[in-house]
């Protein structure tokens, strides 16, 4: 008999913490695949963040280090600088990535480092106990927002993509989002390209995925799909933001 | 680059050290400018690429600390450098690499606090140096270099214990060091002991078990425990690594007790000091952490009087009480601004202790 589907070999066979409904899982098992597709799990080296992914070096079937809040640029910049054949990438919330950690991703993406960079915009501080992120959309309810999002006192949404198009270090930004199948398909195709251009050492690479966090949310999980398609899609737009081998 | 090896040259502290990490194997440095250690990143950033090394100007002390974690644990031997406001933030990171048991060199040229201070040589960070600094209770071995020469054998030495702990190890000196200049020879690196095979690294999971490096230990509730009783266990180990230096202290009735740059200055005093018939001596820490508390107890506790002289408002001089035990002979002198006590102000001291 012939298998159609396995699971991937870079995904360890362990139990995840993630809630249900959470969108970590999903994209941590399209990230194993594009690995396995890609050939690479022997010479990959993941960089987990402080968050709710922090766990995922329990998870990934390859090397993973943790890494302090915000600093996985900055860890990953230094890994693949040492071992420039090896492929390095980041996986990070918007809490590490977007508040902690602007700075790392900022400089990261200026000197154009070859590594790949996953970023997990849930709009909330999954791991904490859902408080307000830097991507909070005006008006959305949290713990440290209990009326909502005030932009006359916490500032806009941080639109990470658009902010890091603008450097010329920047090879390729994306934006995704996991509402439906097909999302989810272009997602991959997102990472994978993320992937494929450190293989081919053409430089920096940013998929930044709109995800679910339902508890957090207080939704259910098919509703937190409609969220993101219905409130986050109107603030954060989708689609490639910069491709420099698309703009010879 | 002229071979430097086996050589005398004229060369000032801050080049000294890092020419030193690049003759020990260091071959990941990442830094960001901060007075009085500025001429480490200058010098790294020539040498460390000829050296075939990565020098990174780094966009702050924490990504800074950081990259060094990272080029840590690919197995490369990693060094970071500031001075003290720029210590107090790659703290963080000094911590993670505790906890995920990375080594890694930091070089702190002390200099004048709090707050931004100012940029003279100064002794303030020894509490935060060897009684943890950041968070959770850490250890890591502490040099205190008095001279240049000195200098470099300790960022030698440093690389090897970093390697052989699997720990940090800071390099704590001061701006006076950093920037004065002494006619040294650089050694050729030879490790004094017998360096582990590092099968702990992550460089690609190829014809092995994927490894992983993280201090979270939160799966079971005793998981942290146990990994701080083993870190506990560690440091133990750690402390037959304790280098000390005494100076005419086996009669000594005035023991002075001075490290780093201020212990230099002390064995002139002691100097003087004998010379007038005053029968001083010195005890000089040369690791901070781990400190020669023995050495101290027993010396103080001989000495009829004992002086701790620091560029602080006195910090190791807690150390010295606790292992001497008994307060009413010791006494303290210190300068806290960035100055620095000359040999004739202590000497005037140990008259004044000796009365």
């Amino acid at each position: 008999m012939k298998a159609v589907y396995n699971a991937p070999k870079s995904l360890k066979k362990t139990a995840n913490s993630y809630c249900p409904g959470c969108g970590h899982g999903l994209v941590q098992r399209i990230l194993a695949e594009v690995i396995d597709e890609l050939g690479v799990r022997e010479k990959t080296i993941g960089i987990a963040p402080v968050g709710c992914a922090v766990f995922t070096y329990d998870y990934f079937n390859f090397d993973v280090t943790e890494a302090p809040h915000g600093r996985p640029p900055a860890v990953a910049t230094a890994i693949k600088r040492c071992l420039p054949d090896r492929i390095v990438f980041t996986y990070q919330g918007d809490g590490d990535l977007a508040s902690i950690g602007t700075n790392e991703i900022l400089h990261a993406a200026n000197r154009g480092e070859n590594i790949t960079v996953v970023f997990i915009n849930n709009a909330v501080y999954g791991m904490t106990g859902g408080q307000m992120a830097p991507t909070t959309l005006p008006g959305m309810k949290t713990t440290t927002s209990r009326e909502g999002r005030d932009t006359t006192t916490a500032g806009f949404p941080l639109r990470v993509c658009e902010l890091l198009s603008t450097l010329e270090g920047v090879e390729y930004i994306e934006r995704v989002a996991l509402f439906d199948p097909a999302n989810v398909i272009k997602t991959k195709k997102a990472i994978k390209k993320a992937f494929q251009n450190q293989v081919d050492g053409k430089g920096f690479s940013f998929v930044e995925v709109l995800s679910p966090c339902p508890i957090n949310w207080g939704l259910r999980p098919l509703d937190s799909l409609k969220y993101i398609k219905e409130k986050m899609l109107n603030y954060f737009k989708l689609g490639i933001i910069k491709d420099r081998s698309n703009c010879t | 680059m002229p071979k430097i090896v086996n050589k005398k040259i004229l060369v000032s502290g801050n080049e000294a050290i890092a020419e030193a990490a690049i003759i020990a194997g260091c071959r990941f440095y990442a830094g960001y400018p901060i007075t009085p250690q500025n001429q480490i990143p200058e010098y790294m950033s020539w040498r460390m690429p000829e050296a075939g090394g990565v020098f990174i100007q780094a966009e702050s002390e924490l990504a800074a600390i950081n990259m060094v974690f990272g080029a840590s644990l690919t197995g490369t031997r990693a060094m970071t450098s500031s001075s003290s406001p720029g210590i107090s933030l790659k703290l963080e990171g000094i911590s993670y690499m505790a906890g995920c048991e990375l080594p890694g060199v930091i070089v702190n040229m002390q200099r004048g606090g709090p707050g931004l201070g100012n940029i003279q040589g100064s002794q303030a960070d020894y509490f935060q140096a060897v009684k943890g600094g950041g968070h959770g209770d850490y250890k890591m071995p502490v040099f205190a270099p008095s001279t240049i020469p000195e200098a470099i054998e300790h960022v030698m030495d440093a690389f090897d214990l970093a390697d052989i702990y699997r720990s940090p190890v800071m390099i704590l000196s001061d701006g006076i060091l950093g920037q004065m200049m002494e006619a040294v020879e650089f050694l050729e690196y030879k490790p004094k002991n017998k360096l582990p095979k590092k099968d702990w690294i992550l460089n690609g999971a190829k014809d092995r078990e994927p490894r992983s490096i993280y201090s979270l230990m939160m799966q079971s509730p005793t998981m942290l425990e146990k990994h701080n009783w083993k870190l506990a266990e560690k440091y133990k180990k750690m402390e037959i690594e304790v280098r000390y230096e005494t100076y005419l202290a086996d009669d000594a009735e005035i023991l002075v007790c001075a490290y780093g740059i201020m212990g230099r200055i002390c064995k002139g005093a002691v100097d003087l000091a004998r010379n007038a018939g005053i029968k001083a001596g010195l005890f000089r820490p040369v690791t901070v952490w781990p400190f020669a508390s023995a050495v101290a107890s027993k010396l103080g506790k001989k000495a009829k009087k004992v002086l701790v002289v620091e560029l602080n408002l006195g910090q190791m001089v807690e150390d010295i009480r606790l292992a001497v035990e008994d307060n009413k002979k010791i006494s303290f002198y210190g300068r806290p601004g960035g100055a620095v006590a000359t040999k004739e102000e202590i000497f005037e001291k140990i008259k004044e202790t000796a009365k």
